[in-house]
């Protein structure tokens, strides 16, 4: 187990490298950020100059991204260019887009498994076709429709919610939660239903339902626990996903969290907050990712040998 | 553990999130007299001369009071801390403060708060992105050199006397000089400023009726009524609390739902119901923006007789009256002269200045542009920023009309670029092909400043680099002008010039636009599309 730990840590070494590298070469490719820091005239070329230099914009591409994975190891981002610090970006946005994410995965645990186990449990029953008849219009769905429906519903019509987030508390959090949790919800009940359904029929299930356990005992422990193996990867998967693609939810929920700044960072093409924000993103997949496999090294032992 | 009563469960833990929700929903911002609006996130740290887009001069516009304000219904300049501005040539200016003025920590306003403010501006070393506003000012190239070192700390044309006058010299004569200085970049400031700066930015302190509580980058602002304000234009309430909002669709829609008293950009997409939504709270009303088609003159296909002719044929192709009805709705009004309407006739605005070749006239167009040896390159490509405010629209619809008149559907393409800093870089290192989306948004009421920063040769912001030695011999004979009236002549004349050389086609005057609660009364925009603060009242 430990080589494995071990082999699977050395290997983030270069997905980290490589992917910061490919960000900081995209986001440069974009052209001249002081270009449009001046509104719709040009900057005069003093200040231009100046502001490049201070921004250490004037230096070749490599020593960029050399000096920023420099500062990076004494936990120095940068600044963005209104001159806050982006770790100070990052303090006021990442816990909003955590409790947004927590909030989504747990919607798509209570819900998505319960649905999924439902359904697989009762395959070919009404309710199945119900739940998989709603998953399809979940997923064929946009985001940005289910969001705003449920805004308009929600929001303006029955004046149940607030249409918009202030403080980003966890009850504020909800709404946007499943928002932002739908898709991934649909997938999660359709893939526990597949491997639930599956495993119905094994060997095991049938030795333990012969051996007289009662029938929640034979769900939870034997059923259920092999059953989750893909799902886990998924939504482990997802955490990343879910913190980086809140763009869209947090636009139209007005949530200050990640998406919004970068977003905000990319209209600006404010280089520091863009690539600062997207090393963070990195680490948190690649963290996530490595969960998932340990997790799954737990669940399956013969991955461990593998 | 089966049936439906997982699914009730569920229900029931949103429901009773919801109600959580709906009970900590607005409250906390607003209270007795106290409005909540909605905000952008301001580009750069908030000081008055580094400050050049809306959203942070909506802020410096309610704690700072200059030596002039623009008066928020004619766009008139009248004097606000000055006493009075004398000049006996139009380049020599001593300006007179009244006096009892303070900021609001107490220190009073004198002439030095003025003089240290506009030399910390024009100073290179602060890399304030409105340090251009200091140019006229004598000794501005010591300060601010073009290129190399900077090598005077202040301005040599800026004298205190005693602490309530100081004297300006200019570098050249500029008659409408004192009109400029309502601008939010001549803003005065507080010795605090200088001795504790980061202080200062993290909360700015000024001497307009509002004061900064608190600030919370990125979020959330609240200001509240200075009682001490020594002006004449006192808040009407309590105060304001500005609310950051990622999207203006999620400000109107909060307004409706009675969670926001004032959104002051109602989106595109909310126009068509905005009556309805909002039982007449909706204000629709010209601001000092102008948006045209300018043109690359470096491209030397560009530069000749013939696409002169060219330019003016395009003009005629452009249904501008189906345009601002169809996709604006309204909210944009073809445009017919170089200027806004804000300006007025006595500032030098003339409906009709551009004549004939403002309308739209597709046969007319066709010709002319086949007698100036067709379009250059033989394709029209509009270049514009794709990122914000739904330019695509308008280009394809401009495209549209092209199209049509020319009888060609390849004639007229847009050109997306991706970033607005992308598209200012293109701009700025002279990529234009062809004509591409300038828009001017009015830095002062001024005929001026809707010709001289765009079509005086090596302007700042004459991106195309159009240069005319008429249009330039007549700008600067205005500027040397003393009378109000005559010097509007003469810019009317140089814009004739413009005119007759189509060297912008001017498309549509931009108009600002609001929705508010039924709890405010008396909201008014100025001619900058900022909504009045301090005479909303509320309840």
């Amino acid at each position: 187990m430990a080589r494995y730990v071990a082999r699977r840590l050395l290997q983030m070494i270069p997905v980290f490298i490589g992917s910061t590298l490919l960000i900081f070469l995209m986001v440069n490719v974009m052209g001249d950020p002081i270009a449009g820091l001046c509104g719709e005239r040009s900057c005069d070329p003093a200040t231009a100059a100046q502001l490049r230099r201070e921004f250490g914009l004037d230096k070749p591409l490599w020593q960029q991204y050399a000096t920023y994975m420099g500062n990076l190891f004494t936990g120095d981002f940068g600044t963005a260019f209104n001159g806050q610090k982006v770790t100070e970006l990052m303090g006021s946005a990442f816990p909003v887009t955590i409790r947004l994410t927590i909030v989504a995965i747990l919607f798509e645990i209570v819900i998505g498994v319960t649905l999924g186990v439902l359904t697989g449990l009762r395959r070919g029953r009404p309710i199945d076709t119900g739940v998989l008849l709603g998953t399809l219009v979940v997923i064929s769905v946009p985001t940005f429709v289910t969001g705003l429906l449920l805004q308009l519903l929600l929001g303006i019509k029955w004046q149940w919610i607030s249409p918009s987030v202030r403080y980003g508390s966890f009850d504020e959090l909800i709404v946007p939660g499943l928002v932002l949790a739908s898709v991934s919800l649909a997938y999660v009940t359709r893939l526990t239903r597949t491997s639930i359904a599956e495993n119905k029929r094994s060997d095991y299930v049938r030795t333990a339902v012969a051996k007289g356990l009662p029938r929640h005992r034979v769900i939870v422990r034997h059923l259920l626990r092999n059953s989750l193996i893909p799902v886990v990867t998924f939504i482990g998967a997802d955490i990343g996903a879910l913190m980086g693609g809140a763009i869209v939810t947090e636009r139209i929920f007005n949530i200050h969290g990640v998406g919004f700044q970068l977003y905000q960072g990319i209209l600006r093409q404010n280089t520091q907050t863009v690539v600062g924000f997207v090393t963070v993103l990195v680490l948190v997949f690649l963290v996530a990712n490595l969960l998932v496999d340990l997790l799954y090294a737990v669940l399956d032992p013969r991955i461990r040998y593998a | 553990m089966r049936g439906r009563t997982p699914a009730r469960g569920a229900a029931c833990v949103i429901a009773a999130g919801l109600l959580a929700s709906a009970c900590g929903g607005s409250g906390g911002f607003g209270g007795a007299g106290v409005l909540t609006s909605s905000w952008g996130d301001p580009q750069n740290p908030l000081e008055p001369a580094n400050t050049n887009e809306v959203q942070g001069g909506k802020v410096l516009d309610m704690i700072f009071r200059g030596l002039k304000k623009y008066d928020p219904r004619t766009g008139k300049a009248q004097n606000m801390l000055a006493q009075r501005i004398d000049t006996p040539d139009s380049r020599n200016f001593t300006v007179t403060l009244k006096t009892g003025w303070k900021f609001s920590n107490g220190e009073p306003v004198t002439a030095r708060s003025f003089v240290d403010a506009w030399n910390y501006g024009a100073s290179l070393r602060n890399n304030q992105k409105n340090a251009y506003f200091f140019g006229y000012i004598e000794g501005y190239d010591k300060v601010h050199p073009d290129s190399g070192p900077q090598t005077a700390d202040t301005l040599s044309g800026l004298k205190v006397v005693d602490d309530h006058t100081f004297t300006v010299r200019l570098g050249q004569k500029f008659s409408s000089f004192p009109d400029t200085l309502g601008y939010a970049a001549y803003a005065p400031l507080p010795r605090a400023f200088f001795t504790d700066h980061a202080a200062w930015v993290s909360k700015p302190i000024g001497d307009g009726p509002y004061r900064i509580e608190s600030y919370t980058k990125g979020s959330a602002m609240t200001l509240k009524k200075w009682d001490a304000y020594h002006g004449p234009d006192p808040a009407q309430n309590a105060g304001v609390t500005l609310l950051v909002y990622t999207d203006s669709n999620t400000a109107y829609t909060d307004v409706l739902a009675g969670n926001l008293d004032l959104v002051d950009d109602v989106p595109a997409t909310q126009l068509k119901n905005v009556d309805t939504d909002l039982n007449g709270r909706y204000i629709n009303t010209p601001a000092g923006i102008l948006q045209t088609l300018a043109f690359p003159y470096y491209d030397p296909k560009w530069n000749t007789p013939g696409a002169r002719k060219v330019r003016t044929g395009l003009s005629m192709a452009i249904n501008r009256k189906q345009i601002t009805e169809t996709i604006f709705r309204g909210t944009r009004t073809p445009a017919t002269d170089w200027t806004s309407p804000v300006l007025g006739a006595a500032g030098g605005y003339r409906a009709g200045l551009c004549g004939h070749a403002c309308d739209y006239d597709p046969a007319q167009a066709k010709k002319l542009i086949q007698e100036g040896g067709g379009i250059p390159g033989g394709r029209l490509k509009i270049t514009y920023n794709a990122d914000t405010g739904s330019h695509k629209q308008w280009v394809d619809a401009v495209c549209n009309s092209i199209n049509n008149a020319l009888d060609n559907d390849q004639a007229c393409v847009g050109n997306p670029i991706g970033t607005f800093a992308d598209f200012r870089n293109q701009m700025t290192q002279h990529k234009m092909s062809g004509p591409f989306r300038a828009g001017w948004q009015m830095d002062y009421p001024l005929i001026q400043n809707f010709l001289q920063p765009l079509y005086y040769t090596g302007a700042s912001s004459n991106d195309g680099k159009w240069s005319d030695e008429q249009f330039d011999r007549l700008v600067d004979r205005a500027n040397a002008e003393t009378g109000r009236g005559a010097a509007v002549r003469l810019f009317q004349q140089a814009e004739e010039v413009v005119r007759d050389n189509m060297a912008a086609v001017p498309l549509w005057y931009q108009n600002g636009s609001a929705g508010y609660s039924a709890r405010l009364s008396h909201v008014a925009l100025n001619p900058f599309s900022v909504p009045v603060y301090n005479e909303i009242k509320v309840g």
